[in-house]
């Protein structure tokens, strides 16, 4: 069975179609790509699947179960983490605290425990702190536990932004441009990473990427999107040699130039 | 039924002047997405400016009769260039140097200024309330058992010609359009070469020139100054531009009419002791419901 | 165990309290004491806005609702209480502490409802729109005391006697107060209900993806500091005759932004500190008269230009502290 599964899904911003009848399947365990030239709607894809808008047609399902029009924080807890194609941390927060905020689930005592710092609370806090930290080290910023979000280069606080989503510990993890801004050395690293979260959590990972080299190395199947259309779907293979991908990205006069 | 007529004639000439000190503040916060919260004082010093105008050239000697009717003109257009000047130093002395900083720094700023202002003014012009010079010779006459004076007409001749003014300001002339560009997309704008603080400046400039005429229409009108009168007054135009969708014009102009009509109705059937009152309810409710206001635009945010 | 240990620390606190409060009674004019009393009030209101204002960064400039609230409600329900209190276990310390405190309690329910009614709706909006609905409710709640007969309207309330209200508030009562509510409110902010609200704070969008129950919880911390608001309200109107809706205007809610700014916000001890600060500096501008409030706004003008991340910014002192004089190995790391 599909974990996620999208079926003519439409999105409509005043009067602009952003998502035209998408449908695409994400089984489980499986690297998915979500490609396209800018502004082709994939981030608004990642939106709608998340919660943050409503889908004006069409179904969304994870795990069977409709969710769409949910709430965000709905849609996070039953599973789905995502990462933000433009970084958005708690930057004036320290990294372990950046993680820790997502561990509502492992976070059993109630507000008023909190405001009595009664013992149940200090092992609340303990546990998120261990947890946090093992994240961290996962995603490599172990030693910057302390150090504050913002201040943090640039690829790192992308590293952050992953592990604060396993906090989450959700089944499927949407990331948005994860390579943006890496050199080769640091994308490699990023898909050796990407391999663990799937082989060692188990996790279902589908990637908005647009370095190709990424895309190609990682993703077991791609799907293509333009104009909120889908365009192609398929291997990563398949969709390079595509003729219609080719056309999405380069312009028509590929075909000649072919 | 002459009741409704007058609450209604009443209502609109209150309204008027709120819809002339609420373009101040829907202009400035087009362009700075900044509540202006001193805007209320500078209403205040225009109608003291109009005051001390009106006496340094002699109003008293005029009596009941008034000011001749270039004098009066004389008397508003020095109380808009001191209130456009003072629109002006505020901007640069306190608004400029925290633009860029987090937005409630500028809120809080804004705040103190008003405080500032208030406070002065207690201590230069007295905190006792003054009696508005009779400007105009008031001459009242009956129209189907509604009393008109000629303070509600010049109130709306004044207003109306203003209101004009702006618009044809804003249409016709660069200035205009740049203040009309710089309010939409101020990255923009400065890219195409506006410049953008000369722009603000004039904003905060016209914005306060109105707000002093509406000063004078309200000392007329209401007779009565007092140095904390733009705390209560300013706060209900600010209301005015919110109901009419803050940053648009026209809201401003709607949205000063119907809260000048909803306070008047509201002492005149209800009870006096709630006219106050019935502007906050309404601000409550149009940000509860529709914070874009009446003729505002919803912006998504893009995430 | 560790139950009997913090029964013993609060006993000793306690214990301080009371030997400093009855020092203050006998040898100290009544002047320092009001501005004692003050400045304790003050620490409560500071802690409670910051806990919006700072951490979860939701301008909120009509708390003075809040308080107003806080203190009618414990002064009605003070004043209805005590004659039956007296009648129960007799006049004295006891009987005045528990109509106090009960006072107080109603106080902080009545306006932890009113955060609740105000927060609910209003909570959704962002930046200078909730500050000026909030703003607009304090002011409805004040016209709403000013027009409410059975409370004295604009004349004021000051209970049955001739005497005004009772003044059952004692530098113990204020200050453990006081140190109750920091104390409950710092936990708070250091727990993962804190590090939600200021997650809020930093990123909304962001917060909300990571299943943070945005709403739920702006309006918990909204209830909670507007109950801890009453219980300064309640503290403030047992110290004196009577209170007025003029007590709780705007300026008082600006009186608290300006607290929490002075000392920086986001920070608790900086809340601590700009609330003691305003009840001393306001005390003792009182001699220059009609220029201080004139001052007072210059003042805040000139905060806004030149520092306006206040004395400690959004840091704790314990962290300034440490950052001056303390572990280099810290310094190194970064």
């Amino acid at each position: 069975m599909s974990l996620l599964s999208l079926e003519k899904v439409d999105k409509i911003f005043g009067g602009l179609s952003a998502l035209k009848q998408v449908s695409l399947e994400v089984p489980e365990r499986a690297i998915f790509g979500l490609i396209g030239p800018n502004g082709a709607g994939k981030t608004t894809l990642f939106n709608v699947i998340t919660g943050v808008y409503s889908p004006d047609g069409g179904v969304i399902r994870f795990e069977g179960q409709s969710i769409g029009g949910q709430s965000p924080a709905r849609i996070a807890h039953r599973g789905i983490a995502r990462t933000f194609q433009n970084i958005r941390l708690f930057r004036a927060m320290t990294v372990e605290e950046n993680v820790m905020v997502a561990g509502h689930h492992l976070h059993q005592a109630s507000v008023l425990s909190a405001m009595l710092r009664t013992r149940a609370q200090i092992a609340d806090e303990a546990r998120l702190r261990k947890r946090a930290g093992e994240l961290l080290e996962i995603m490599g910023l172990g030693q910057h536990a302390e150090d504050v979000a913002g201040s943090l280069p640039y690829g790192s606080q992308r590293r952050l932004e992953i592990a604060r989503a396993l906090m989450l510990q959700p089944k499927l993890l949407l990331l948005d441009e994860p390579a943006a801004g890496m050199n080769s050395q640091e994308a490699a690293e990023l898909e050796r990473q990407i391999r663990f979260l799937r082989d060692q959590m188990g996790l279902t990972i589908v990637l908005v990427e647009h370095n190709m080299a990424v895309v190609m190395s990682v993703c077991e199947a791609v799907h293509v999107v333009d104009h909120g259309e889908t365009i192609a779907h398929g291997t990563p293979e398949n969709v390079k040699k595509d003729p219609a991908v080719l056309a999405a990205y380069l312009g028509k006069s590929t075909e000649e130039v072919a | 039924m002459s009741t409704l007529l007058q609450q209604l004639l009443n209502g609109l000439s209150l309204g008027s002047i709120y819809a002339l000190i609420a373009l101040g503040y829907t202009m400035v916060y087009g362009i700075l997405k900044l509540i202006n919260f001193a805007h209320g004082e500078v209403f205040m010093i225009g109608a003291y400016a109009g005051y001390f105008g009106a006496s340094a050239l002699g109003v008293e000697r005029y009596g009941a009769a008034g000011l001749p009717l270039y004098l009066a003109v004389l008397v508003l257009l020095f109380a808009m260039a001191v209130a456009a000047l003072l629109g002006v130093s505020i901007e640069l002395l306190a608004y400029r140097p925290v633009r860029s900083a987090p937005r409630l720094t500028p809120l809080i700023t804004a705040i103190g200024v008003s405080l500032f202002l208030q406070n002065a003014a207690m201590l230069l012009f007295s905190p006792n309330p003054r009696p508005y010079p009779p400007i105009l010779r008031e001459v009242r006459f009956e129209l189907g058992g509604v009393i008109v004076t000629n303070v509600k007409l010049t109130i709306f001749v004044v207003a109306i010609a203003l209101m004009l003014g702006l618009n044809w300001f804003i249409q016709r002339t660069w200035t205009g359009k740049a203040m009309r560009a710089v309010s939409t997309n101020i990255d923009a704008a400065r890219l195409m070469g506006v410049d953008t603080d000369r722009i603000i400046r004039a904003t905060f400039a016209v914005g306060s020139a109105l707000a002093a005429a509406g000063g004078i229409l309200f000392g007329l009108d209401q007779i009565i100054i007092n140095p904390l009168m733009g705390v209560l007054t300013g706060l209900k135009a600010f209301v005015a531009a919110v109901l009419g969708g803050i940053g648009n014009i026209r809201g401003a102009v709607l949205g000063g009419l119907l809260i000048g009509l909803a306070e008047q109705l509201t002492s005149g059937y209800l009870s006096p002791d709630y006219r106050d009152a019935v502007t906050f309810v309404i601000l409550i409710f149009i940000l509860i419901l529709r914070p874009e206001g009446l003729l505002g635009v919803v912006r998504p945010e893009k995430v | 165990m560790r139950l009997l240990l913090r029964l013993a620390v609060a006993s000793a606190i306690g214990l301080v309290l009371y030997g400093i409060g009855l020092w203050l009674q006998g040898g100290v004019i009544e002047y320092v004491q009001r501005i004692v009393f003050l400045a304790g009030i003050n620490v409560i209101l500071a802690v409670a806005l910051n806990l919006i204002n700072g951490t979860t960064g939701q301008f909120s400039i009509g708390h003075a609702g809040f308080m107003a609230v806080g203190a009618y409600g414990a002064a009605f329900s003070g004043v209805k209480l005590q004659p039956v209190l007296q009648n129960w276990i007799g006049a004295g310390a006891v009987a005045d502490g528990l109509t106090l405190n009960v006072g107080l309690l109603v106080g902080a329910v009545l306006a932890g409802l009113t955060g609740l009614l105000v927060g609910a709706p209003s909570l959704r909006l962002r930046g200078d729109y909730l500050a000026v609905v909030t703003l607009g409710f304090g002011e409805v709640i004040r016209i709403s005391f000013n027009n409410a007969k059975f409370l004295g309207a604009a004349t004021g309330f000051s209970g049955n006697s001739p005497a005004g209200l009772p003044a059952l508030t004692t530098f113990f009562w204020v200050y453990a107060w006081a140190i109750a509510i920091l104390i409950l409110i710092r936990n708070l902010t250091f727990s993962q209900t804190g590090r939600s609200l200021a997650a809020i704070r930093e990123d909304e969008i962001a917060a909300e993806a990571m299943a943070t129950p945005t709403t739920r919880l702006k309006v918990l911390a909204f209830s909670l500091s507007a109950a801890s608001a009453g219980i300064a309200g309640g503290l403030f109107a047992f110290m004196q005759p009577s209170i007025r809706p003029e007590d709780f205007r705007f300026d008082k809610s600006i009186d608290m932004v300006v607290m929490i700014i002075i000392g920086g916000l986001g920070s608790i001890s900086g809340a601590v500190v700009g609330g003691i600060f305003v009840a001393v500096t306001l005390e003792l501008m009182r001699d220059l008269q009609q220029y201080r409030l004139v001052l007072y706004a210059l003042l805040l003008i000139v905060i806004m230009l030149v520092r306006p991340q206040g004395l400690l910014g959004s840091r704790e002192l314990s962290q300034v502290l440490r950052l001056r004089f303390g572990r280099p190995k810290a310094e190194a790391a970064k």
